[in-house]
């Protein structure tokens, strides 16, 4: 680790002032994430600003039917509120699907969002990698990517985003709110993660001198009709192999809306308007679920050693589409997939 | 005079342990300590061109960094760095050394400071440059080149042409991957700088006493001058038997400075340690119609280093379960560029027993033939590798009781036909089988004239028991309550005793125990007998016992005297005895521990998660000290091997030569959730031929076998044979 | 890549903060530099060895331990953060001679072997078991699968933690 000032942000707009002030800075939450990189020398900011004690961990419906999340507020804590596990459960769900309970006691929401891939290219600083060192190349291209993404992906890099909880507010049409220098803005959920492209190194669209000040759910939050699937290569306290999160509103048999989101196959939570449109208006069968899952992986690229989760994604769609239309959401804690 | 051993007594070190008061390697903290952070090559050959470090020592805090250029001096002979268990052959390893890099993460260079944080902060401030050179760390792209070493399980009859002439036949392949022990513990040593040249050395090690040797040759110091201390140690299962770069590392830095220092290696760092070799286990087994073995051919080829050649058995194995005529076994070794393999959790046994007991379920599929079923028709009641008996073999009782126990009767033997809703689910089954080896072994024992007594020996305890069953048989030995014995382990000072390992340690102190314990009945008769009117005047040493504090005649318990009295006649405070046990030489006789493990595996038929839903595993091996922490032994030998199967795989990139996933995120050990229901069975095992207790000793019979009871549940599952461990989600997706 | 450092590189040190934790009960006031994490200031500072360190990285738990009234890695942690905070280690859990009933059962159940993982075990129990969502065995092993036990002590684990929790 190397040597870096410290101080604490008095509030949000002092927060911004600080980081706005110095280039090298980044602000620190709940640290799980930036810690961890910076013991590897991923990450080596000179200057960290303690945001944890600004008045950020509320969560509130607004006037308007939604519900504001602090963006301080401890994943463990989002995951067990009442008022999530009643009207949003996949994202409940979904949180308690990552990490262990102590990492989700210390992560912040807003943290969440902005972690870092898992590539071990990524993470060692003996190889070349993009997203670290731009224009270094990618070792994960002809190396080892049974990890890596299938959709999305760029010649400069195929890392993942390694969320869960992302991967349900991708679901739920999340906004997220940052405050800059130029005052507060809003960034819906699906702009706010990028793919690679030639930029690898900037996983978001939130600028260096902006701060997450919240998240806000929509209403809908899919309490009767959801999941949240994670298959991995153990049964608990590992990154996604596939994920998916899905979400029905049903009429009888027939979708009305649909929602659809996956983790661990692509550079950001990814989900796919036609795949979710060839849902609505459809009858909750395996074949509608089955087409869906077709048109999202359509465009799926495999490399040396991840050609298995385009098969093994489709599959899972099918399966969380399946548990969603049934209303039996898988247990996080009951390892047999329903 | 057996109250304590054979039950399920707790762990003596328990409170210890429970309540953080256990203090390992990196936890003893003295004025003015050092602290040392470790640098380690970026390349897997070649050499230091140039290492700047002024930038590094220009932080204030930096006392020195150390490097190839600048160390004290140490041994250059590599007679002065072979350990007690180093390969034979070979240059062993010496950290800081030359400018040579001979594998990746081999330290470089030991930064020197006054905290631990300004150290590791000075350390990324060093500026390397390498000469590299072409590096191969992959084992199929070095196998025809790979040599023979001797085994001594030698070839009997013709195997291949048994083989050929079988009339059911089997021959494949199997895999296992480079493995890292991971123990919780990171390695680390703090030497303490004792003033006069005299260090005590507090490392993480399996064996103080082997250490203590290894420091004193390699920096030329007297015995007297280096004690060695590890009294609890965070896990080691092989990754701690030789003596590790961090004490060496500390040592130099406490020379360098003449103060104390500590070194602690990180996780990743720990990577560039000792590992489970990758092995590629070939098996041809060949069998008459009716499941009659004929035919059984094991050749292993197996990673070592270009500096050392370490291997252990993998083959042979099946001359040790099976009946089979015709046997061929063939070892052999290819050079990379990696540091030297080690021992790790029953080495040979783990990987060479899953190749077998694969290969013997395909055999047992070709034939039709129930899995237990093809084991019994070949077992063997000898061993018929050496051509001799057992000292004891109930592994037909484990076959019954583990089949009983896990309800194998109930087992439809088609692949796929066993399901639970989505899920698939498979029943295999393996054999396991370790040695039961012995080592000499000394023993302290210090009585008081109050019947307390302090038990010392330098055996390490790394989580096995030993502390607990040494207090057991003391207690049993010298007829006292065990809340009167205090036991002493790990510290080079103490009567010598092996490295901790190969499950010879139960065997080995147990008895220095008993030995130690008979010298000071001996003396406690003979002091008795000085009594006026002693009840024991004319008792001979053979027939009399200590039970409840005192001596006594075997035959008539009311002639007995007090260890107070005694001690309060004769005017001594104590008595103090130490003897050293040896082991009769015997070679008439095979000494092995076995097992028969069940699995039961549910697999998403869709999805391919595995889950090991149930394992029994019933042990033979011999008598069994403490019912509880032996359990305990077996269970933690089940996970591994639960992790050897499913998760475990130490992953290289082959371009780097190094190793991606160093770390204990993404390098998968079992977590809890992982873990269900183990059940373990002690088959009953009398041997009185092994040893006086007829202890056999249980650290790594609980692993071998689980590996190839779960690929072959897999296969009963899915009807997929997996041959490559880790058999990860992939592998199964149909 | 080799590692390369510019003649000018940066080489000083971080300015050292003053903080104050109460740690088992007892206040302890330290000046850290922001880089010192909670695991080393309880380790290397206050002599609190008991707090393990296996990963340093969060990825093992070893370093669990509760703050504020919840389980958090101390690894991860940086000391001056959490200043003000009340911290209970492995060695504040029993209460004069007498162990937490988490620790006895631990004993009881021999939920350990080499004992490295164990503080952090134990943390992390006293925890779930405050925490009140883990009922089922299955929920317990989900909840304590932050903490690795590399001796497979896990069946164990779970049957102390079903002890303390009265239902063994």
């Amino acid at each position: 680790m190397i040597n870096f000032r410290y101080s604490r942000a008095g509030d949000v707009a002092d927060a911004v002032r600080q980081i706005a002030s110095e280039p090298r800075a980044k602000f620190v939450a709940g640290g799980t994430n930036l810690l961890d990189l910076m013991k590897y020398e991923v990450e080596r900011p000179g200057h960290l600003i303690d945001i944890s004690r600004l008045p950020l961990t509320g969560i509130e419906e607004t006037a308007s039917g939604r519900v504001r999340i602090g963006a301080l507020v401890p994943n463990s804590d989002l995951a067990y509120h009442p008022l999530i596990e009643e009207r949003y459960p996949m994202l409940s769900s979904a949180i308690r699907a990552g990490a262990s309970q102590q990492l989700r006691n210390m992560a912040s929401t807003g943290g969440n969002l902005l972690q870092r891939t898992r590539c071990s290219y990524f993470y060692d600083v003996a190889t070349p990698c993009n997203k670290r060192e731009p224009g270094s190349g990618c070792s994960a291209i002809d190396g080892h990517n049974r990890m890596h993404a299938i959709l999305g992906t760029s010649e400069a890099c195929i890392a993942t985003h390694p969320s869960d909880m992302c991967v349900a507010l991708a679901a739920l049409e999340a906004n997220v709110n940052v405050a800059g220098p130029a005052g507060e803005r809003v960034i819906a959920f699906a702009d706010f993660h990028r793919l690679p492209g030639d930029t690898p190194q900037r996983d978001t669209n939130l600028e260096p001198n902006e701060i997450i000040t919240a998240i806000e759910l929509p209403a809908r939050g899919f309490a009767q009709n959801y999941t949240y699937i994670k298959i991995r290569d153990r049964l608990s306290y590992a990154f996604a192999l596939v994920s998916v999160a899905a979400a029905l509103e049903l009429e009888g048999k027939n979708i009305k809306e649909a929602r659809l989101a996956l983790g661990g196959i692509a550079h950001k939570p990814w989900r796919d308007e036609n795949a979710e449109a060839a849902l609505r208006g459809q009858n909750a069968t395996r074949d509608t679920f089955k087409r869906a899952a077709d048109i999202l992986l359509s465009g799926a690229k495999a490399y040396a050693h991840n050609a298995f989760k385009i098969e093994l994604a489709r599959r899972a769609i099918v399966r969380a589409l399946t548990q969603a239309a049934q209303g039996t959401p898988q247990s996080q804690s009951n390892k047999k997939v329903l | 005079m057996a109250a304590y051993i054979g039950t399920p007594t707790s762990r003596v070190d328990g409170r210890a342990k429970v309540t953080g008061e256990a203090k390992y390697a990196a936890e003893f903290n003295s004025d003015g300590l050092v602290y040392g952070a470790i640098v380690t090559s970026t390349i897997a050959k070649g050499r230091i061109k140039r290492l700047d470090a002024s930038a590094a020592k220009r932080v204030d805090g930096v006392l020195d960094v150390l490097t190839h250029e600048n160390r004290p001096h140490m041994a250059d002979a590599d007679q002065a760095w072979k350990d007690d268990v180093a390969p034979e052959k070979g240059s062993p390893f010496r950290p800081l050394y030359d400018d040579g890099i001979r594998f990746s993460r081999q330290p470089i260079a030991l930064v020197l400071a006054r905290e631990w944080e300004i150290a590791v902060f000075a350390a990324t401030l060093l500026d390397v440059e390498y000469a590299s050179e072409a590096h191969v760390t992959d084992l199929y792209a070095e196998r025809d080149k790979a040599f023979v070493v001797e085994k001594p399980a030698k070839p009997r009859g013709d195997a291949p042409r048994a083989y050929a002439a079988s009339e059911v036949r089997h021959e494949d392949e199997y895999f296992v991957p480079v493995e890292h022990h991971n123990p919780m513990e990171l390695f680390a040593a703090t030497v303490v700088w004792e003033g006069g040249g005299k260090l005590t050395v507090y490392d993480k090690t399996q064996g103080v006493q082997n250490v203590q040797r290894y420091v004193c040759s390699a920096f030329n110091k007297k015995p007297e001058d280096v004690r060695v201390v590890s009294a609890f140690m965070g896990g080691g299962f092989g990754a701690g038997l030789r003596p590790q770069y961090e004490v060496a590392l500390a040592v130099l830095g406490a020379l360098a400075l003449q103060r104390s220092v500590r070194v602690v290696l990180s996780r990743a760092q720990m990577y560039g340690l000792g590992y489970r070799p990758a092995t590629i286990e070939r098996l041809a087994v060949g069998a008459s119609k009716d499941g009659t073995l004929n035919a059984m051919t094991h050749e292993a080829t197996a990673v070592t280093s270009e500096y050392e050649d370490f291997s252990r058995n993998d083959t042979g194995w099946g001359g040790v379960l099976y009946n089979s005529p015709n046997v061929n076994f063939v070892h052999r070794l290819a050079r990379l560029d990696v540091s030297t393999p080690c021992d790790m959790r029953a080495p040979g046994a783990a990987t060479g027993v899953y190749g077998l007991e694969s290969a013997m379920d395909e055999l047992a599929v070709a034939l039709k033939l129930d899995p237990v079923e093809l084991r019994l028709k070949s077992y063997s009641d000898r061993d018929r590798n050496e051509d001799r008996p057992y000292t004891s073999k109930q592994l037909r009782e484990c076959y019954a009781q583990g089949a009983a126990a896990f309800g194998w009767s109930r087992r439809n033997p088609e692949p796929r036909s066993m399901r639970d809703g989505k899920e698939l689910v498979g029943w295999g089954m393996a054999s396991g089988v370790w040695e039961a080896l012995q080592m000499p072994a000394a023993a302290r024992i210090v009585l008081t004239a109050n019947g307390h007594a302090d038990v010392s020996c330098a055996a390490s305890d790394i989580g096995t028991g030993t502390y607990t069953i040494l207090a057991q048989v003391a207690a049993d030995a010298l007829g006292l309550p065990i809340e009167n014995i205090s036991v002493k382990l790990g510290d080079s000072t103490l009567p010598d005793a092996p490295v901790e390992g190969g499950s010879w340690m139960a065997a080995s102190a147990s008895h220095a125990v008993i030995a130690t314990a008979e010298e000071v009945r001996t003396e406690l008769l003979a002091a008795a007998k000085t009594i006026e009117n002693s009840p024991l005047a004319d008792a001979k040493a053979e027939d009399v016992v200590l039970a409840d504090g005192k001596i006594m005649s075997k035959h008539d318990q009311s002639r007995a005297v007090s260890i107070t009295d005694i001690m309060r006649h004769s005017g001594a405070d104590r008595i103090l005895k130490e003897k050293k046990h040896e082991f009769g030489e015997d070679s008439s006789h095979a000494r092995n521990t076995h097992s028969a493990v069940f699995v039961e595996v549910k697999i998403d038929e869709e999805l391919g998660i595995i889950r090991v839903t149930r394992v029994v595993s019933a042990v033979a091996a011999g008598r069994i000290l403490n019912t509880k922490t032996a359990a305990s032994q077996i269970i933690g030998g089940v996970v591994w091997g639960i992790g050897m199967a499913l998760h475990e795989e130490t992953v290289f990139d082959h371009r780097f030569g190094r190793i991606m996933n160093a770390n204990i995120a993404e390098y998968h050990v079992p977590v809890n959730a992982d873990i269900h229901d183990i059940k373990v069975i002690f088959v009953d095992e009398p041997d009185e031929k092994i040893n006086k207790l007829g202890v056999k000793g249980v650290g790594e019979i609980g692993i071998v076998g689980v590996p190839a009871a779960i690929a072959n549940a897999v296969y009963h599952a899915t009807g997929t044979r997996v041959r490559d461990l880790p058999i990860t989600l992939d592998k199964v997706l149909g | 890549m080799p590692t390369s450092t510019a003649p000018d590189a940066d080489t000083s040190l971080p300015g050292k903060i003053p903080i104050t934790l109460t740690v088992n009960g007892t206040e302890a006031q330290l000046q850290l530099s922001p880089w010192v994490s909670l695991l080393d200031a309880l380790r290397d500072r206050l002599n609190l060895t008991g707090t393990k360190k296996g990963c340093d990285h969060g990825q093992c738990g070893a370093c669990t331990v509760i703050v504020d009234g919840r389980r958090v890695l101390s690894c991860l942690t940086l000391a001056v953060m959490k200043d003000g905070a009340k911290v209970t280690t492995v060695e504040g859990l029993a209460s004069g001679g007498t162990l937490h009933p988490v620790q006895q059962a631990f004993i009881d159940q021999d939920a350990f072997q080499c004992g490295y993982c164990t503080s952090g075990q134990i943390c992390s129990a006293v925890a779930l078991i405050a925490e009140g969502r883990a009922k089922s065995a299955d929920e317990i092993r989900e909840l304590m699968s932050g903490n690795i036990c590399r001796c497979g002590a896990y069946p164990n684990i779970v049957a102390a933690i079903q002890q303390a929790m009265g239902r063994a």
